[in-house]
């Protein structure tokens, strides 16, 4: 369990605007996610838990351990810590063979049993057969789980991973996934894993906390930070969503409803409480939500006339993108005549309906 | 030495003998210097690195002046070496270390500062997150990172020293089967007319710098396969 309260300032410069972390948060057993886009402040985070960084205010407490304490002018060193720790771009010792980086890393344990740990750990994570090469000579998967090998093998409190996937082809990625959940079912290591990437979030997190510009701005199970985003900057960080401008038109708490104006036209939704008529306010609703048809006459009810821009065929989806910012996904081939139709008509589905 | 007489082979032994030495020496206090210079921030660390740089653009006999006054026989340096050794550091061999050191070690610490500086700062920062001491970091991770390029300068030092003239002239002097390094020795050599003998060592030398460089070039290719940073 880990409880952080970091604050740190890097004042502008000639060749930096500056930066400012403010950030608090608690993170339990299992996995817990800092999420954000780069520059947020996640990696900043991560190495002042590890001690590489020296926060200007602030304290961290690892399973009731003080690693630093600002008012008390502790600062534990990063060796001292017992954090493991797996870089981004794995760091594993170049002039050494995998062998020898987990014996790097088991030279704190007790000579006796070091041997048989580093072995065990080479099995554990499949790499027998290579621990006498370099870390040029493995391929990536293997230096990943060497890596992850390595920071395991001391036994640490936690575990942090600094955007574990990034850059990995879709097949390392799943395979890193497993990975990670059988390390966490084997080792019961609480993890913190820093990543801008959605699925992930939702592939391994048991929490998450939303990150901003140095400072948290929601946290809680990604499926509830992905179904109420808690501000429309998170809903635009998460990318899931079409984010559109609307105004409170009128607002019917007894037949729960309301309607909001969207352009020239009128959307029905519940009721949004707390809201008063003339709200500006952002209406939020997933591409695969909304309903297309090319336009046939005057738009109905919750319909809104658009025109087509483009569209992009994903692995399983087909994506159009309409005017008024408004994209929409359906599976791919459920649309038979697309070419050549320029307006559409994309219907709100009127009970869900959700603003920020 | 006048033309005809056979070749004496002492300033050659003389010169391999000071370059190592030098070398040696320079490498240990460089590797230090260059490591501060590398990691460490503090007032006038700009000063220190000018200081360190100074030998290698001061002209030699200007150089060799400023070690006569350090070093004499009336400086406190000078006194102290007479009283601990029982003799006087100017004009021995060892003055000749001296005049080495002050062009090997400028070089190593460049040189090895800017390895320092090239490496990765994860590693280091792996090291330390897995427990390791700042010593064990250096002996275990960083130098043996930056070996080869460091191993690259000390041969350059290391030829470098064996051509000096102006400083050692100066602080050694040129007494012959004393302090006459190979260099005085070729210019004595052509001075008096001996010919053969300066072609000799001249050659001799030349091979030994050319085979130095080789062996420079080798160690900084490809060390640990396609790239030396992280991946």
């Amino acid at each position: 369990m880990i409880q952080a309260k970091i604050r740190k300032q890097y004042p502008p410069g000639p060749e930096s605007a500056g930066f400012s972390l403010d950030i608090e948060f608690r993170a339990a057993a299992g996995v817990t996610v800092l999420f954000g886009s780069s520059g947020a402040g996640k990696t900043l985070t991560l190495d002042s838990i590890a001690g590489f960084v020296r926060p200007d205010e602030g304290r961290i407490l690892l399973d009731d351990q003080i690693l630093f304490d600002g008012a008390a002018g502790v600062h534990m060193a990063p060796r001292a810590r017992q954090c493991g720790y797996v870089f981004q771009n794995y760091a594993l010792f170049p002039h050494m063979t995998l062998r020898e980086n987990l014996e790097f890393a088991a030279e704190r344990a007790p000579r006796l049993g070091r041997h048989r740990k580093v072995t065990e750990m080479l099995e554990k994570f499949h790499l027998s057969e290579v621990a006498g090469r370099r870390p040029y000579q493995v391929s990536g998967g293997q230096k990943q789980r060497c890596s992850i090998a390595r920071a395991l093998i001391g036994a640490p409190r936690i575990l942090l991973l600094d955007e574990p996937g990034r850059g990995l082809d879709a097949p390392l990625r799943a395979e890193f996934y497993a990975m990670l959940r059988s390390v966490r079912q084997e080792f019961g290591t609480p993890m913190l894993l820093v990543t801008h990437d959605t699925e992930e979030c939702f592939q391994l997190a048991d929490e998450m906390v939303v990150m901003r510009e140095g400072r948290a701005v929601q946290g809680g199970t990604p499926r509830k930070v992905f179904d109420q985003p808690a501000n429309v900057d998170v809903a635009r960080l998460l990318g899931l969503y079409n984010i559109l401008p609307v105004e409170v038109r009128s607002l019917d708490p007894g037949r729960n409803s309301s309607r909001l104006r969207f352009q020239d036209f009128e959307l029905a939704g519940p009721y949004f409480p707390g809201r008063l008529i003339g709200d500006q306010v952002w209406l939020y609703v997933r591409p695969d939500e909304l309903s297309v048809a090319p336009r046939n006459g005057r738009p109905a009810f919750n319909q809104v006339p658009v025109t087509l821009l483009r569209t992009v065929e994903k692995p399983e989806r087909l994506r159009l993108e309409f005017s008024g910012d408004i994209a929409v996904e359906v599976p791919f081939g459920s649309i038979e005549k697309i070419s050549g139709v320029k307006e559409w008509i994309v219907e709100f589905p009127s009970g869900d309906l959700r603003i920020l | 030495m006048p033309p005809g007489t056979p070749i004496d082979w002492f300033p050659l032994w003389l010169s391999l003998r000071v370059a190592s030495i030098s070398t040696i020496l320079a490498l240990a206090a460089g590797l230090g210097l260059a490591w501060i210079l590398a990691n460490r921030t503090f007032r006038g660390k700009e000063l220190l690195d000018a200081a360190v740089t100074l030998p290698l653009v001061l002209p030699p006999t200007v150089l060799g002046y400023y070690l006569l006054v350090l070093l004499g026989r009336a400086s406190p340096v000078g006194k102290l070496y007479e009283w601990l050794f029982g003799g006087p550091l100017v004009f021995t061999w060892q003055a000749a270390v001296v005049a080495s050191l002050f062009h090997s070690t400028p070089l190593l610490v460049k040189s090895a500062r800017a390895a320092f500086e090239s490496l990765d700062r994860s590693y280091e920062r792996a090291a330390r997150n897995l427990g390791a001491t700042e010593l064990r970091l250096f002996w275990r991770v960083t130098l043996p990172l930056v070996r080869r390029s460091v191993l690259a300068a000390a041969a350059i030092a290391f030829a470098r020293s064996l051509g000096d003239f102006g400083v050692t002239l100066m602080i050694a002097g040129n007494i012959p089967d004393r302090t006459q390094t190979v260099s005085i020795a070729i210019y004595d050599a052509v001075e008096g007319g001996n010919g053969f003998a300066a072609r000799v060592l001249v050659l001799i030398v030349s091979a030994i710098a050319l085979t130095i460089l080789t062996l420079a070039n080798r160690l900084t290719s490809n060390p640990f396969g396609p790239r030396q940073t992280a991946l």
